[in-house]
């Protein structure tokens, strides 16, 4: 067990720190740094600019600079923002909760969508109910999120039934706490249908695919021949002979909390962490960009590492294997 | 219908609509960069063929839009002017596949007429569209080009030497499968240079969505080559004096081939919406060459979003084409399984 964990350990540190040297490699063939625009500012000084540039360290070496923001990475800093001049875990910090509240609520409604859609697909395989929702997902599979993102704005929009944009409306510090609530929950129904709508096809497939698998083994069958409940035998015992699959990728969810919803975001205007990134990489906040990849990187590889308890947990040939070694 | 022949169905018609897009300035109207200053945000103009006074046309017809008296951006139908079709007319210049010099149109009219509106300066969103698509799925076909090179090389160098080799080459594939994609499409075009002139922006932007997703299809060919290069005749050869060049060349790339098929067919379409998704965000193609990521950008400002739905109208124009690349990633994974049982290896 205990070489099993290091191993899987190692590996996400490997993972982690291969990234952060990637981003670290990227700044340096970028041209051009934050400071740059300031130059065509007549209001800055060129002593100033100069004086910014050493404050920020921008021209020294590559190596050194990520010596020193590794160093200072392993003190829980991730260093500083040149536009908001202030530290930037705290400001990734409040938009990563945004997106938290936003994939969390998604990866929930998805899973408790996908699991029992599929399992129901699974039993009628090839019958006319199975044949229809596979073309209902075929359909949701070939609009492209955004697509449907922006399809739904327009529809909101003109019918007025749903908010748009950000994540509460005008004056919502006055709410009592009950339409708070309210409030958001409203404002999340479009971008948590997107994220569902988007990422049902893919799972369903997959939850569909396992559980026709394990309906086919004969210790199934046999469990059918001792007259155990339809209901027992699907979910109690088809369901964890198709687990290995799904475990991955509920893994994977978990690990994509924060990477996922981007794009939506910036489409919906949600307050999260998309719409803060693509602001920083267009004004090259190097800091905030390498952080926000680095952060919604780390929990990928949590991700992953969950997966691997989870099937080290549910999975006897990994123990045996793991042990083995 | 056997599956190949649902396969040549599928291609021709995956090839027709590339080749409607290919040959855009024949199909489109106007120039995609022309602007009616006259029609900012004119909406999409209805094809009659019965007119106001209940008289039957053959020829299709359009009546000429005048904004309302008093507004901006609201038009109405003016049924005193007729603006009959003329199909295969002269109108604006283009070239066919940047080569070719030609006038002639499916269509023209003596007055402007917009079958899908224009935007905010007035450009015919229906030229815009075909032409934009020239340069996504360019996008997407280069992209994916390069992504199936580098994985194709990487994967086959891996499985081939095996060894130290191949395990840094496949720890380096699991750092790029680690990262979400977008993220890294992101990373990559973050620290590249922003205002860049369009043709260097396309190139930049394939560049950046080929060299990201290169680690599955790299992995996949890995597999085929390490089992590939055990079977019997592969030994033979080697037995013969076959080097280790020939070897690749003659017997065990050829047999990746469908998988580099498959991978094409699904990576195409990804890279298509990547594209997308950069120009959208404003990183990729820049105004005014249009590309369908940029040429729905406009939604982002609540007012276009509120006023003007035909706006959104590009967006599903690359459904059909989606379509089309799914039916085909199916249909290819679904022989290449068969092939493959077929033709098992025998173990000895």
């Amino acid at each position: 067990m205990m070489r099993f964990l290091v191993r899987r350990l190692g590996h996400a540190a490997f993972l982690l720190l291969g990234v952060s040297v990637l981003a670290f490699a990227f700044s340096t063939l970028a041209p051009g740094n934050y400071f740059d625009e300031m130059r065509l500012n007549p209001q800055i000084s060129a002593e100033r600019l100069s004086a910014l540039r050493a404050d920020y360290q921008v021209d020294r070496p590559m190596a050194l600079r990520y010596a020193r923001w590794a160093a200072a990475l392993l003190h829980g800093d991730l260093g500083f923002s040149f536009a908001y001049n202030t530290p930037v875990a705290p400001l990734l910090l409040i938009r990563a909760r945004n997106t938290l509240l936003l994939t969390g609520t998604a990866t929930v409604l998805l899973w408790m969508l996908a699991l029992p859609l599929g399992v129901w697909s699974a039993e009628r395989l090839g019958r006319p109910a199975d044949v229809a929702l596979s073309w209902a997902t075929a359909v949701l599979l070939i609009v492209p999120d955004l697509a449907l993102a922006l399809g739904l704005l327009v529809l909101a929009v003109r019918s007025g039934w749903l908010p748009t944009g950000g994540m509460a409306s005008v004056g919502f510090e006055g709410l009592p706490a009950g339409q708070k609530i309210r409030d958001v929950a409203l404002h999340m129904v479009l971008p948590v249908t997107v994220l569902v709508a988007s990422a049902l096809p893919v799972l369903l497939r997959h939850v569909r695919a396992a559980m026709a698998e394990a309906l086919e083994a004969s210790f199934l069958r046999a469990a059918e021949g001792h007259g155990i409940s339809r209901r027992r035998l699907l979910y109690r015992y088809a369901l964890p002979a198709a687990a290995h699959p799904l475990i991955a990728l509920f893994g994977f969810s978990l690990g994509a909390l924060l990477s996922g919803s981007l794009l939506v975001e910036v489409v919906m205007s949600w307050p999260g962490l998309g719409p803060f990134l693509l602001e920083a990489i267009l004004a090259r906040d190097l800091y905030v960009v390498i952080g926000g990849v680095l952060l919604s990187t780390l929990f990928l590889v949590a991700g992953n590492f969950a997966a691997d308890l989870l099937l080290y947990w549910a999975d006897p040939r990994i123990r045996a294997e793991a042990t083995e070694r | 219908m056997s599956t190949r022949s649902r396969l040549i169905i599928c291609a021709v018609v995956l090839g027709a609509l590339h080749l409607g897009v290919a040959c855009a300035g024949f199909f489109a109207p106007y120039d995609p960069a022309a602007q009616d200053r006259e029609h900012p945000y004119a909406p999409p103009m209805r094809l009659h063929f019965v007119d106001a006074r209940g008289g039957i046309h053959l020829r299709p017809f359009a009546y000429a839009q005048e904004l309302r008296t008093g507004s901006f951006d609201q038009y109405e139908e003016n049924t005193a002017r007729a603006i009959p079709m003329r199909f295969f007319a002269r109108g604006a210049s283009y070239r066919v596949l940047g080569v070719l010099p030609l006038r002639w149109h499916l269509f023209g009219t003596d007055a402007p007429v917009y079958l899908l509106g224009t935007d905010g300066y007035g450009r015919d969103l229906l030229s815009r569209v075909l032409f934009g698509g020239q340069v996504s799925l360019l996008a997407g076909l280069i992209g994916a080009g390069l992504t199936l090179s580098i994985g194709l090389c990487i994967g086959a160098a891996a499985g081939f030497w095996g060894g130290w080799k191949d395990e840094v080459l496949m720890r380096v594939a699991e750092l790029f499968l680690a990262l979400p994609w977008i993220y890294l499409l992101f990373a990559m075009r973050a620290f590249l240079p922003l205002a860049v002139p369009p043709l260097k922006a396309f190139l930049l932007v394939v560049v950046v969505i080929g060299a990201v997703g290169w680690a599955r299809p790299a992995r996949m060919v890995r597999g085929i080559v390490l089992s590939a290069k055990e079977r019997n005749f592969v030994r033979a050869a080697r037995g013969f004096g076959a080097t280790g060049g020939y070897l690749l060349r003659r017997h065990i790339l050829p047999e990746t081939g469908s998988v580099v098929l498959t991978q094409a067919a699904v990576l195409v379409p990804q890279f298509v919406l990547a594209e997308m998704t950069l120009s959208f965000l404003g990183l990729g193609v820049p105004e005014p060459v249009p590309s369908w990521g940029n040429l729905l950008a406009s939604l982002q400002h609540y007012n276009v979003l509120v006023s003007y739905w035909w706006m959104y109208l590009p967006a599903l124009v690359m459904v059909p084409f989606f379509l089309g690349y799914l039916v085909l990633a199916s249909l290819l994974q679904g022989s290449s399984r068969a092939t493959k049982i077929e033709e098992a290896p025998v173990e000895v």
